[in-house]
């Protein structure tokens, strides 16, 4: 097989991928996002050896708008680049969830500040202000008053890009410190782990602790909706358990990273997650 | 062995190190991306942005 590895940056996670992929004889083609053209019909030539492309860009707006002409060039690409418009945006994957009718915390999206605190009143405090495209804990706000509620909207009214002036606002779950990352294969759970951390944020990019996790049924099947409901693919998606014993999934990850899971898991992960593309290419190339 | 471009000491590589491959000066913590690999060039690595994450 060959396999495109779409990148912009190699961290240890496409390190780890490419390593697999070598040791089992695959053919790679490294495409850096950064170096390659999109015409609207003629593939960039890098393109044309490649069985299947795996899209690890680091920048979302390079992995959805990448991700949609490969398509487009009828390139197999994991993930879609449906899977990655819904999963980029944290709006519109709350929007796909809910409609699954999976339990996903209490949100709201307003676009002015003074709607926002509207909102905000409402849900109470503490409530969780986040930007709609973003990662790794970054610019999100726990809000404890109201002063503190309208001292951030003016910031990201003010000093804000333009999706900062889309208000998404959540409640805060009371979760035990803690919460989960699976990462699945069209819905098929590889590993799971939680993430501890005094800090309400428990983001593995935030320093967490991480230990593995061994998933029960309910966990399982919430996994295997919240795929569908995004479309599916190798995708990383976030659980928080909740006070009453269950779960709510927050979010859906289409670019994930999986070198912390592979530290603590007992499966090996980037060797599933190979097995999984070999899965895919080998559709891709009988089809 | 490279040199880094920010303080222009040795930095020692891995052996199956790849190009577009991020790694850290141990002497002045620069963020250097490896561009080429035979022989190993460095520049500054890409300043984080607003989108990057998973």
């Amino acid at each position: 097989m060959n396999i495109g590895v779409l990148y912009s940056r190699i961290r240890r996670d496409e390190k780890l991928l490419l390593n697999e992929l070598r040791e089992r004889d695959h053919e790679v083609t490294k495409l850096d996002v950064r170096k390659l053209q999109f015409g609207l019909s003629e593939p960039p030539a890098a393109l044309s050896a490649c069985d299947l492309v795996v899209d690890r860009c680091l920048a979302t707006s390079r992995s959805v708008y990448a991700s949609r002409f490969i398509d487009s060039y009828d390139v197999p690409i994991v993930n879609t680049p449906e899977t990655a418009a819904v999963c980029a945006d944290k709006a519109q994957n709350s929007l796909v969830l809910e409609n699954a009718g999976i339990p996903t915390p209490r949100t709201e999206v307003a676009f002015t500040k003074e709607t926002a605190l509207e909102i905000i009143e409402s849900f109470g405090y503490p409530c969780v202000l986040k930007p709609v495209v973003g990662s790794w804990g970054r610019l999100m706000a726990k809000i404890d008053s109201r002063s503190a509620a309208e001292a951030i909207l003016e910031h990201k009214a003010t000093l804000g890009h333009y999706e900062h002036k889309v208000f998404y606002i959540q409640e805060f779950v009371e979760k035990p410190d803690r919460d989960v990352r699976v990462v699945a294969v069209d819905g098929a759970p590889i590993a799971a782990m939680v993430r501890s951390s005094d800090h309400w944020l428990t983001n593995a990019a935030k320093g967490a602790d991480t230990n593995e996790f061994e998933l029960d049924e309910t966990a399982r099947d919430l996994v295997a909706r919240a795929s569908d409901a995004v479309g599916g693919g190798l995708l990383g998606i976030d659980l928080m358990e909740t006070s009453s014993g269950s779960y709510t999934v927050h979010e859906v990850n289409h670019t994930v990273e999986f070198k912390a899971l592979d530290e603590v898991a007992s499966t090996d992960v980037p060797g599933a997650v190979v097995d999984w593309l070999e899965e895919k290419a080998t559709q891709e190339v009988v089809a | 062995m490279a040199e880094c471009i920010e303080c222009g000491v040795s930095v020692s590589l891995h052996d199956d190190v790849e190009a577009g491959e991020i790694i850290d000066c141990g002497t002045c913590g620069s963020e250097l991306e490896v561009i080429e690999t035979g022989p190993v060039a460095l520049d500054t690595a890409p300043e984080l942005e607003e989108d990057w994450g998973e």
